[in-house]
């Protein structure tokens, strides 16, 4: 008998129940103790001591849970193509400029309103306005880098590229944020800490959409991503049409950061460690494990980071960009220390 | 030419080469191949003579500068990606990016062309891919990561990969360019034996003059002068061998079937 693809189920039913106990402690850690039974009823509907703990639970805590697995889980497979298609463990939404893209179109809709008047100004600051903003920064500035990647095949190029768009996209943010108000500076600011709560349930709709699409549009490229793995010449030899997986891995990437960027602020590290943490513990390159393992685990360690930031018992809340890469950098170290290479 | 002869690769005033902003760079024109199924063809010219560029045009990886290629007797420029990809398969030169891809995953990822959209294998799939890991001797392998090999073991597995995608063509450019003699006579001989017993259209590209020499059915030369194309034993009889190195230091000697270093 041939075997054929090693069998994962008890890693994903592990990492299953993980991601359960995780988003439960994550609801119930907050500056309001609620005990375990609280939580439970108010999720289920039923009888609680206080109304204002279901009210707790409904509006602040459930909300921000369902943020940080949306969050954790797009950043991530938003690394995992980024990396499959430059086949370069470096890339991410952070490298490659994409998330300063999404910071650029933010920064322009905040820090721009007095250079582009107040007509603007007066429903921009909705999320929805900076979600928009965000995504066609995001875009513009992966699409810039792609049309680069087709002139330049090197993918080292690529990434320094990348890196310069990155640069440049931060420049223009110190330009404008210079001739920007105090207030609308610390505006930008607080958006660019990074924040999973604050958003409604009519925006987690929305971001839940965005997800879903952008999702459906990956599992739709599993084939072609994992002839990818050869390089680009196998692939062709094998029927791929190259250039539209790279389309669609441009529309997904754009669309996943963009819009995540714009609901919860660049959000650092996520992109590019959940995939090396989970091509680690899954030991695999292929795209049909890979996707749903990266998307699981990328949703238990941003609700792990957010655990952190609410810093328990207390009543401060730390910027989750902080933590993300505070816990996450040195786990990387650690890894590639022991591991010595990680194979992408 | 009798017309009712079928080629599985042919082409008519075949110009190949590359086309930048400017200008056009020909590197070789008028080629007129006519290749019948089951032959073994042993591509040969010096190092930057184009023969990387002459297989990357007859697998649409490049585009023609002029003329047409017909595989199977279809315009191979009406012909789809994915129809190309069944009727033709390639092993390259070019390392493999790193992955942990394991050498089954390997070899059955040239099952894509057939399987669905999520790349299910069917119990049809792997049996080819089976037969596949049989024919190359690399059954044992299966289980490794494909780093974890050597490079005569990697060039094999490549072989394998082709192997599963099933095509009547599989097309190698210098396919022994990292191996010792012993891998590459071995890699010759099963190429060969393909050859015989499935009656695959084998094409390499390769360096290994004199093995060529003794194992192909047939010779495509690419000299800097012109193309030549035929049956091993016609060119040889025709001299057409001293061409391919216009050196001073190399003899092409008719009797042993091989070049040999010219004493001064």
């Amino acid at each position: 008998m041939i075997p054929t693809e090693k069998s994962y189920r008890n890693t994903f039913i592990l990492l299953l129940f993980v991601l359960v106990i995780i988003f439960l402690v994550n609801i119930s850690l907050g500056s309001v103790y609620i005990p375990l039974k609280g939580i439970f009823s108010s999720l289920i509907n039923g009888e609680v001591e206080k109304e204002s703990w279901r009210a707790i639970v409904y509006n602040y805590r459930l909300p921000k849970a369902i943020t940080a697995i949306i969050v954790g889980s797009g950043l991530s497979i938003s690394g995992l193509l980024m990396q499959t298609l430059f086949r370069n463990p470096l890339a991410g939404p952070f490298v490659l400029g994409i998330s300063s893209g999404a910071s650029l179109g933010v920064a322009i809709l905040i820090l721009g309103a007095s250079f582009l008047g107040a007509s603007i100004s007066s429903f921009s600051f909705s999320n929805f306005g900076l979600a928009i903003a965000a995504s066609l920064g995001a875009f513009l500035v992966l699409s810039a880098v792609m049309i680069a990647a087709i002139k330049v095949r090197n993918t080292m190029s690529i990434l320094i590229i990348g890196l310069m768009f990155g640069s440049l996209t931060s420049a223009v943010i110190s330009i404008l944020a210079y001739f920007s108000s105090a207030s609308q500076l610390q505006q930008f600011m607080f958006w660019s800490f990074g924040s999973l709560g604050n958003l409604s349930w009519s925006e987690i709709f929305a971001l839940s959409v965005t997800f879903i699409i952008g999702i459906s549009l990956v599992v739709f490229i599993i084939k072609p991503l994992n002839s990818l793995l050869l390089g680009e010449n196998y692939a062709k030899s094998m029927g791929v049409n190259v250039k539209s997986t790279r389309n669609i891995v441009l529309i997904a990437t754009s669309l996943l950061t963009g819009v995540i960027t714009a609901f919860s602020g660049p959000i650092a590290f996520i992109g590019l460690a959940v995939p090396h943490l989970t091509k680690l513990l899954f030991s695999t390159s292929n795209h049909k494990i890979l996707l749903p393992a990266v998307a699981i685990s990328g949703a238990i360690i941003m609700l792990i980071c957010d655990s952190i930031a609410q810093l328990p018992t207390s009543e401060f809340t730390l910027p989750i960009n902080a933590i993300t890469s505070l816990f996450g950098a040195p786990i990387i170290i650690w890894l590639l220390v022991r591991k010595r290479k990680i194979y992408y | 030419m009798n017309s009712t002869e079928k080629y599985i690769i042919r082409t008519s005033n075949l110009s190949i080469g590359y086309t930048s902003k400017n200008e056009t760079t020909t590197i070789a024109s008028n080629l007129n191949i006519q290749l019948k199924a089951g032959n073994m063809v042993g591509l040969l010219g010096k190092n930057g003579i184009g023969k990387s560029t002459l297989l990357r045009t007859l697998t649409k990886v490049q585009p023609a500068l002029s003329g047409d290629i017909f595989i199977d007797e279809n315009n191979i420029n009406k012909v789809g990606n994915n129809q190309l990809a069944k009727t033709l398969s390639l092993v390259l030169t070019e390392r493999l990016p790193d992955s942990s891809l394991t050498v089954f995953e390997l070899v059955a990822l040239g099952r894509q062309p057939f399987t669905n959209w999520i790349g299910y294998l069917t119990t049809n799939d792997l049996e080819i891919i089976q037969l596949a890991f049989e024919k190359t001797n690399t059954k044992h392998l299966m289980q490794s990561k494909c780093y974890e090999l050597s490079d005569g073991q990697l060039q094999k597995v490549l072989i394998a990969r082709a192997l599963a995608q099933n095509t009547p063509i599989i097309v190698l450019d210098e396919p022994t360019a990292h191996l010792d003699l012993h891998h590459t006579v071995n890699t010759f001989s099963l190429l060969k034996n393909l050859a015989k017993e499935f009656n695959k259209t084998i094409i390499i590209s390769t360096h290994e003059t004199n093995l060529t020499l003794q194992l192909a059915d047939e010779l495509w030369l690419m000299t800097p002068q012109n193309f030549i194309c035929g049956k091993t034993n016609d060119l040889i009889e025709n001299n057409n061998l001293e061409q391919l190195f216009d050196s001073d230091l190399i003899k092409f000697n008719k009797s042993l079937k091989q070049f040999t270093i010219k004493h001064s």
